[in-house]
């Protein structure tokens, strides 16, 4: 078994990484190379530009009534993609509720995350297929399944590398202190991503922690604990790809911090006029991740008027497509209630699937 | 030859392992050790660290690493050392692995086995004797078992293993000394099929787990009465086997229910509810319970008194029969 390590070196820096300062200088930081290729600087604006786009569509959506709630990402896009974009297709993400970001990357419909809202189904994608596993609502119980995962892949010598995202307010819960207690000792191929968005619903961080920062936490296990500037994607990519890389090299699991800030309501359902100011909200404004972002692609030649229009066509398609997709959406056959749970269900499945079926039969003939 | 229950529950660990490599045990002293009770007793030197192991003390990171595990590829047969030791996993347990191969629809699946040391009559304290099968039958998506015989000990956890959908699996710690004459390896009838453990015309005696055996002493006791006293061994709660009850009340008219567990909303309402909404005409007096008082579990010392034992189902019998 492994051994113990000098806490120091364990330690995050004092101000957290950033490469791009809020008005979109580069920035050199040692140990944290950027290493992008120019498509790839430009892949990771196009997806920002699509992850707000339906983030905005699904929330005109909540609002028309088409879904029952929504929980928007809105001045997380960089924290996400930031994060995401350093994983390789073979790798594996447990998200929460929030991660619709992380799921663009990672190449999930997001019709099938915004059905989920919409209630037509529990979940509607494939794990298996992208590699993003099911969205998770009960705070932080996902970053387990992260661990378990990667301890599996280390079992198997397979060489991949597990990501788990959870919030400010998850940090709190038992269960990522276990996942990230286990995926020490058992030194898994882990990286925990904390967006710390600064609120759990209308509590803010310092009623969460007294801990000098959450990636602090991270030496109470042996393992590095990281921060970076969620709203840099350029500073987030670069520290969770040092993480990804520690872990794929077998040293084990990270913690990454990436501060950033939650825009827009937690939900739908909520109102955040309570318990914040518009004073705080116009000093984050002024930190968006994607105007930051863009100013540095420009002085750089990497957007030109062509490109951004070319995204911003895509991403209205995406919206389009999701509005023809998820309006008036009809719910799920009732009948299918009893195709999953088992695959060898119990003899009262047949009974009660019988019941439901007689009864839509008479409701139609009615 | 002569097997305790532990002894067929660890062979059924250890063929289970050796017919497939994707089986993997795991949780608080299992490895070393070999388990509080020895049930994982020689696994970890067998098939090595990477199939049976120790964990940190977190019964909650058992049960949810075992979910990730299972979404990868394995199949962890996982062990909460003690029933009342299972409530930091409870989240993991009713909120993910029974909920979450539906919420996939079919795109996850989690053949997971969850071992629980279950029920009372050890003299143990406080939190070491508790039956909290009600909650998991309750939770739609799991598998709820509990043999009662060394045999159904080895075939049942062997089934459980191999089960595609998640198994809580309850064992009877009280009768883990039991003994039973049966060449392992061994096959009993599977998941959802009570068995007559004794055939009888008088009345039908209901258990499962710990219980068998006192219902069976019970019925031994119960001839001197001159009653000929029927015990059906429900075997696995979900999936329950209303047929075969409905057939044994057939035979017999009356039916109690016998667990350890508090009987307010227990195993035994269910029982009597489907008796009568299904056998109602065959019903000679009502379905009685025998089981635990709605206190929580009593000190060591004070056991005696709280657990269904078989003067108090014979009484139940007499009260059956005199309706």
């Amino acid at each position: 078994m492994g051994s113990r390590v000098d806490a120091n070196a364990l330690l995050p820096p004092d101000k957290p990484v950033r490469l791009l300062d809020d008005s979109g200088t580069l920035h050199e930081v040692e140990g944290f190379p950027l290493d992008l290729k120019d498509e790839e600087l430009r892949e990771l604006y196009r997806f920002m530009v699509l992850s707000r786009r339906v983030d905005k569509q699904a929330i005109n959506l909540q609002r028309q009534g088409q879904l029952g709630v929504y929980a928007s990402l809105l001045g997380q896009e960089a924290a996400q993609v930031g994060s995401a974009f350093a994983l390789e297709p073979r790798d594996w993400v447990f998200p929460s509720y929030r991660e619709l970001g992380a799921a663009l990357v990672r190449g999930v419909d997001p019709a099938s995350i915004l059905h989920l809202f919409r209630g037509t189904w529990l979940s509607d994608h494939d794990p298996h297929e992208t590699h993003f596993g099911l969205l998770s609502i009960p705070i932080g119980t996902q970053a387990l399944h992260a661990t378990g995962f990667a301890m599996g892949a280390k079992f198997d010598d397979v060489d991949l590398v597990v990501m788990s995202y959870f919030g400010d307010g998850a940090s709190s819960e038992g269960d990522p202190h276990e996942a990230l207690n286990f995926a020490a000792v058992f030194e898994a191929p882990c990286v925990f991503v904390v967006q710390n968005n600064q609120y759990a619903i209308s509590v803010p961080l310092i009623s969460q922690t007294r801990a000098p920062t959450i990636a602090h936490k991270a030496v109470g296990y042996g393992m590095p604990g990281y921060r970076c500037d969620g709203n840099d994607v350029l500073g987030t990519y670069a520290v969770v790809r040092q993480a990804v890389e520690r872990a794929r090299r077998g040293e084990g699991p990270s913690l990454v911090e990436a501060v950033t800030y939650r825009m827009e309501a937690h939900t739908t359902a909520d109102d955040p006029t309570r318990y914040r100011t518009d004073e705080e909200l116009a000093m984050w404004k002024a930190r968006d991740p994607i105007a930051r972002f863009e100013t540095f692609l420009e002085s750089e030649g990497l957007l030109t008027a062509d490109l951004r229009q070319e995204i911003d066509d895509e991403a209205q398609a995406h919206a389009k497509r999701l509005r023809e997709e998820i309006y008036d959406a009809p719910h799920g056959d009732p009948l299918e209630l009893f195709d999953h749970p088992y695959v060898e269900p119990p003899p009262s499945y047949a009974e009660q699937r019988e019941f439901l079926r007689a009864e839509l039969a008479s409701n139609q003939e009615g | 030859m002569a097997v305790t229950l532990a002894q067929a529950l660890n062979r059924a660990l250890h063929d289970a392992m050796e017919a497939d490599d994707r089986v993997v045990v795991y949780g608080e002293d299992v490895g070393r050790l070999g388990g509080v009770f020895r049930i994982t007793d020689r696994l970890q030197s067998r098939f090595g660290e990477r199939r049976c192991f120790d964990t940190p003390l977190a019964e909650s990171g058992i049960v949810g690493t075992a979910i990730g595990m299972a979404i990868y590829g394995f199949k962890p047969v996982v062990e909460m050392q003690f029933d009342g030791f299972t409530y930091p996993a409870f989240e993991q347990l009713v909120s993910h692995l029974a909920k979450m191969p539906n919420r996939s629809r079919g795109t996850v699946r989690l053949p997971v086995v969850v071992r629980i040391p279950f029920g009372g009559g050890i003299g143990a304290v406080e939190h070491h004797s508790e039956s909290p099968e009600a909650f998991f039958s309750h939770a739609a998506g799991l598998k709820v078992v509990s043999p009662g015989t060394p045999s159904d000990g080895y075939s049942l956890l062997r089934e459980a293993i191999d089960d595609p959908d998640p198994v809580i699996f309850f064992e009877p710690k009280r009768r883990y000394w039991l003994k039973e004459d049966v060449e392992l390896p061994c096959k009993t009838p599977g998941f959802g099929n009570a068995v007559v453990r004794r055939q009888g015309t008088t009345a039908t005696l209901i258990a499962y787990g710990p219980m068998v055996r006192t219902c069976l002493e019970a019925a031994s006791a119960a001839e001197e009465e001159g009653w000929d006293l029927e015990v059906l061994d429900l075997r696995t709660l979900v999936p329950f086997d209303s047929a075969g009850v409905v057939a044994s009340l057939q035979r017999t008219g009356h039916a109690i229910v016998v667990h350890e567990a508090q009987v307010f909303a227990g195993i035994g309402a269910e029982v009597a509810a489907q008796l009568q909404e299904r056998a109602f005409y065959h019903l000679e007096a009502p379905v009685l319970r025998v089981g635990g008082f709605d206190v929580p579990y009593p000190a060591a010392k004070l056991e005696e008194f709280f657990l269904p034992d078989v003067d108090r189902i014979l009484d139940a019998v007499e009260r059956a029969l005199s309706y």
